[in-house]
C-alpha cells in the first residue's frame, strides 16, 4: 500500500497561486465577458454562446483569420530558411563570432513600437529613404497608405528584418553544439556538404528549430504593435490582422462580449496549432 | 599497400605541433603510434587523414600522392577514442553511411554491412540507435563502419581507451584478426606500452611531436636508440640513474659498482643507465647480482606481482617482481639489478651499449 503524504500539496501551492493570478483569473474574466452583453453601470445580460456563433459565422472574422494565416505562412517560409542559411554562413570560431552575434541581436533589442515608427518613416513616399528611393530612383509607385501590396511587402520586410535574427541565433546555438568529430566522421565517409547538412546539421538543429518555429508562429500570429503603428490595419482592411480587428471591436466599438469571445477563439487557435506542431515534431523522439 | 610520409610537419600559429616526420607504414601488420597524451599521435593521424593542413611535406598512399586530396577523396577510415556514431541513425545506417555516400548498390550495401556486423557480433543490434547500445557495442559499430568501407587506410585513435578493462582485452585480441588479410594499412595510436607489445607489428615511438624511433615492435622494445625512446616504451617508468664509467667498471652512487665488459670500448666518463623495473628484484638471483639499497616509499600488490618504489640518489626507482614480498614502507631494503639488462646512454641521450639482453 502506498503511503499518502499530504504535505506534498504545500510545495505545489505557490505555483498554483502564481498560475491563478497570471493566467486563470484574467482568463476567467474574459470567459465571463464572452457569455454576456455588457452595458454601462455594470449591467449584464446572459447571452450564452451567441457571440461565439456570430463570430464564427462572420465574414469579417474569416477575412481577418485568412490574412493572419497568410501573413504567418509567408513569415515562416521566409524567416526559417533564411535564418538557417545565415547561421550556416556565420563563423564557428574566431574574433568575428561576437561581432556577428551582436549585429544579429541588434534588431531584436529595439522596442516594437519603435520598429513600427522607424519603418513607417522609412517608407514615407516623400521623405522616407525607402519610399523616396522606390518612387524617384526606381520609378515604382510605392505608397503603403494607398497600395495594399506595398503595405504587405513592407510589413513582411519589417518582420523579416526584426525577427530572422531569432531563428539565426537559435540555429547557430544548435550548430555550434555539434562536436567536430561528427564533421570529421562525415568527411571520412566522403560526405558532400549537402549530406553533412541533411544528415548531421539538420537533425542536430531539429530541437532548436522546433522552438524557433513555435516562437515565430506565435509571435507573428499575434502581431499587433508594428502593424498598428505602420498601417493601422489599412489601406482599407488589407492589413487588418486578427489582433488589429480585435482591438477595433473591443476599444473602437466597445463591444466587450464579442471581443471577449474573439479573444478566446484567437487563443484557442494559437494553442491548437502550437500543440499540433509540437506534437508532430517531437513524436519521433518519444519512441 | 603503404602510407609514406615524407617530411610532414604541422605548425599552428607559429607553434610546431609535429616536427618534420618521415615514416613508411606498411600493410600486413599493425603500425602502432606509441606516446603519452600530447605526444602528437592524434595530430599525426589527422594529418594523414587530411583533417588538418600540413606545413610541409607530402603523403603517398600506395604510391599515389594524396597531399592535395581532401579527406573525402583519400578513401580512409578513422575510429576515435570516444564513440562517434550518427545518433539519429540505426546501427545499420551508421555502418552503411560511407557506402551510401559512395553511391553503392543497395544489395551490395546490405551484404557488406551484414558481413561487418557478423564479424563484430552486431547482427542483433542492427536496428537499434547508438544511444541504445553499450559503450563496447558503440565502438564496435564504429569499427564495423571502418571494416565495411574497405578503405585503403584505417586509423584507430586509442579506440579502446574508453572501454572497460574486460572489453578492452577482448577487443584488443580481436583487432589484429579483424583487419588481417584486408589489405588496408592499419595505424593504431595508444599511450600504453603493453598494448603496443600485445599488438606486435611495427611501432613508432612519439614524443613532443616527434617520431623518436620506428621499427618492428620487439626490436624497438629491446633496442631503444635514445633514453627518450626507452622512457616512452616502459610502463611502469624505466629506472634511470647516473653512472661513472672507468675502464670496464660502472659505479653508481657510492656503493654499487659492477663490471661491464661489453661496454669497455666506450670512453670513460659520466653516463645514464636505464633498467626496466622487472630487472630490479628484491632477492638476488643468478642474473640479478648488483646490490642496491633504498628506502621503500610505496608498495603495490597486483595479483601475483609486487612492486615497490624506493629512493635512489638521482630519482625514485621501481622494482617489479613475481610473488608476494613483505615490504615495510619506510624501511631500507636491498634490491638487486641485472647488469646485463642495463641500457647505457651517453649524456646527450644516445645509446652507447646494451639492449638485446
Amino acid at each position: 500500500m502506498k503511503t499518502q503524504n499530504q504535505k506534498a500539496w504545500f510545495f505545489v501551492l505557490p505555483v498554483l497561486l502564481l498560475v491563478a493570478f497570471n493566467a486563470l483569473i484574467p482568463m476567467m474574466t474574459v470567459v465571463n465577458y464572452s457569455v454576456q452583453e455588457t452595458f454601462g453601470n455594470n449591467i449584464f445580460f446572459w447571452e450564452g454562446v451567441r457571440w461565439f456563433e456570430e463570430l464564427l459565422n462572420s465574414d469579417r472574422f474569416h477575412a481577418a483569420l485568412g490574412r493572419q494565416f497568410l501573413f504567418t505562412g509567408i513569415i515562416l517560409a521566409i524567416e526559417i530558411p533564411l535564418g538557417i542559411a545565415i547561421a550556416l554562413a556565420m563563423p564557428r570560431s574566431g574574433p568575428w563570432v561576437p561581432v556577428c552575434l551582436v549585429l544579429m541581436a541588434l534588431p531584436m533589442l529595439i522596442p516594437w513600437n519603435v520598429v513600427g515608427a522607424m519603418w513607417n518613416i522609412f517608407a514615407l513616399p516623400d521623405i522616407g529613404l525607402l519610399g523616396y528611393f522606390m518612387n524617384t530612383t526606381l520609378g515604382i509607385d510605392y505608397d503603403m497608405t494607398q497600395n495594399p501590396f506595398a503595405a504587405w511587402a513592407t510589413i513582411i520586410t519589417m518582420d523579416v528584418w526584426h525577427w530572422t535574427s531569432l531563428v539565426v541565433l537559435l540555429s547557430y546555438a544548435g550548430l555550434v553544439s555539434i562536436p567536430d568529430a561528427y564533421y570529421q566522421a562525415a568527411k571520412i565517409d566522403g560526405a558532400s556538404s549537402w549530406s553533412v547538412f541533411r544528415y548531421i546539421q539538420l537533425p542536430k538543429m531539429k530541437q532548436v528549430l522546433t522552438i524557433a518555429i513555435l516562437l515565430r508562429f506565435m509571435d507573428s500570429f499575434n502581431i499587433y504593435t508594428e502593424v498598428f503603428v505602420m498601417t493601422g490595419g489599412g489601406p482599407g482592411n488589407s492589413t487588418t490582422f486578427l489582433s488589429i480587428d480585435l482591438v477595433k471591436i473591443a476599444l473602437g466599438q466597445f463591444d466587450l462580449g464579442p471581443a471577449a469571445a474573439m479573444s478566446l477563439i484567437y487563443f484557442a487557435i494559437t494553442l491548437l496549432v502550437s500543440w499540433l506542431f509540437y506534437t508532430l515534431m517531437t513524436k519521433d523522439d518519444a519512441k | 599497400m603503404t602510407i609514406a610520409l615524407h617530411n610532414i610537419s604541422k605548425v599552428v600559429a607559429g607553434q610546431t605541433h609535429i616536427k618534420p616526420t618521415s615514416v613508411v607504414f606498411e600493410t600486413g601488420h599493425f603500425n602502432v603510434l606509441l606516446g603519452e597524451t600530447g605526444a602528437g599521435k592524434t595530430s599525426l593521424i589527422k594529418l594523414m587523414a587530411g583533417l588538418d593542413p600540413m606545413a610541409t611535406g607530402t603523403i603517398e598512399i600506395d604510391g599515389q600522392d594524396v597531399t592535395k586530396l581532401t579527406t573525402q577523396k583519400r578513401n580512409i577510415s578513422l575510429v576515435h577514442q570516444f564513440f562517434v556514431n550518427y545518433p539519429h541513425m540505426t546501427v545499420f545506417d551508421n555502418i552503411a553511411s560511407p557506402l551510401k555516400v559512395a553511391g553503392m548498390a543497395k544489395s551490395e550495401i546490405q551484404g557488406r554491412v551484414e558481413e561487418a556486423a557478423d564479424i563484430l557480433q552486431l547482427r542483433p543490434m542492427l536496428h537499434r540507435r547508438p544511444h541504445e547500445l553499450s559503450g563496447g557495442q558503440q565502438q564496435r559499430t564504429a569499427l564495423a563502419r571502418a571494416i565495411a568501407k574497405e578503405s585503403r587506410a584505417v586509423f584507430l585513435d586509442e579506440p579502446l581507451a574508453n572501454l572497460d578493462y574486460k572489453l578492452r582485452e577482448e577487443l584488443r585480441e580481436q583487432l589484429p584478426e579483424l583487419f588481417a588479410g584486408r589489405g588496408a594499412v592499419v595505424v593504431y595510436a595508444t599511450s600504453e606500452p603493453e598494448e603496443a607489445l600485445l599488438l606486435g607489428g611495427a611501432t613508432a615511438l612519439m614524443d613532443d611531436g616527434n617520431v623518436v624511433q620506428f621499427g618492428p615492435t620487439a626490436e624497438i622494445y629491446r633496442k631503444p636508440q635514445t633514453l627518450m625512446a626507452a622512457k616512452v616504451f616502459s610502463d611502469p617508468p624505466i629506472n634511470v640513474a647516473k653512472v661513472t664509467k672507468q675502464g670496464s667498471t660502472l659505479t653508481m652512487g657510492q656503493s654499487a659498482s659492477w663490471n661491464a665488459a661489453k661496454m669497455k670500448d666506450a670512453p670513460d666518463g659520466t653516463y645514464h643507465i636505464a633498467v626496466r623495473p622487472h630487472h630490479v628484484t628484491p632477492m638476488p638471483t643468478p642474473a640479478n647480482t648488483v646490490a642496491l639499497n633504498g628506502k621503500v616509499l610505496v608498495t603495490e600488490l597486483s595479483g601475483s606481482e609486487s612492486s615497490a618504489h624506493f629512493a635512489m640518489p638521482d630519482a625514485d626507482w621501481v622494482s617489479l617482481a613475481h610473488g608476494v614480498h613483505p615490504y615495510q614502507v619506510g624501511e631500507d631494503h636491498p634490491f638487486y639489478l641485472d647488469p646485463s639488462a642495463c641500457l647505457l646512454f651517453a649524456e646527450d641521450g644516445q645509446i652507447v651499449a646494451g639492449g638485446g639482453a
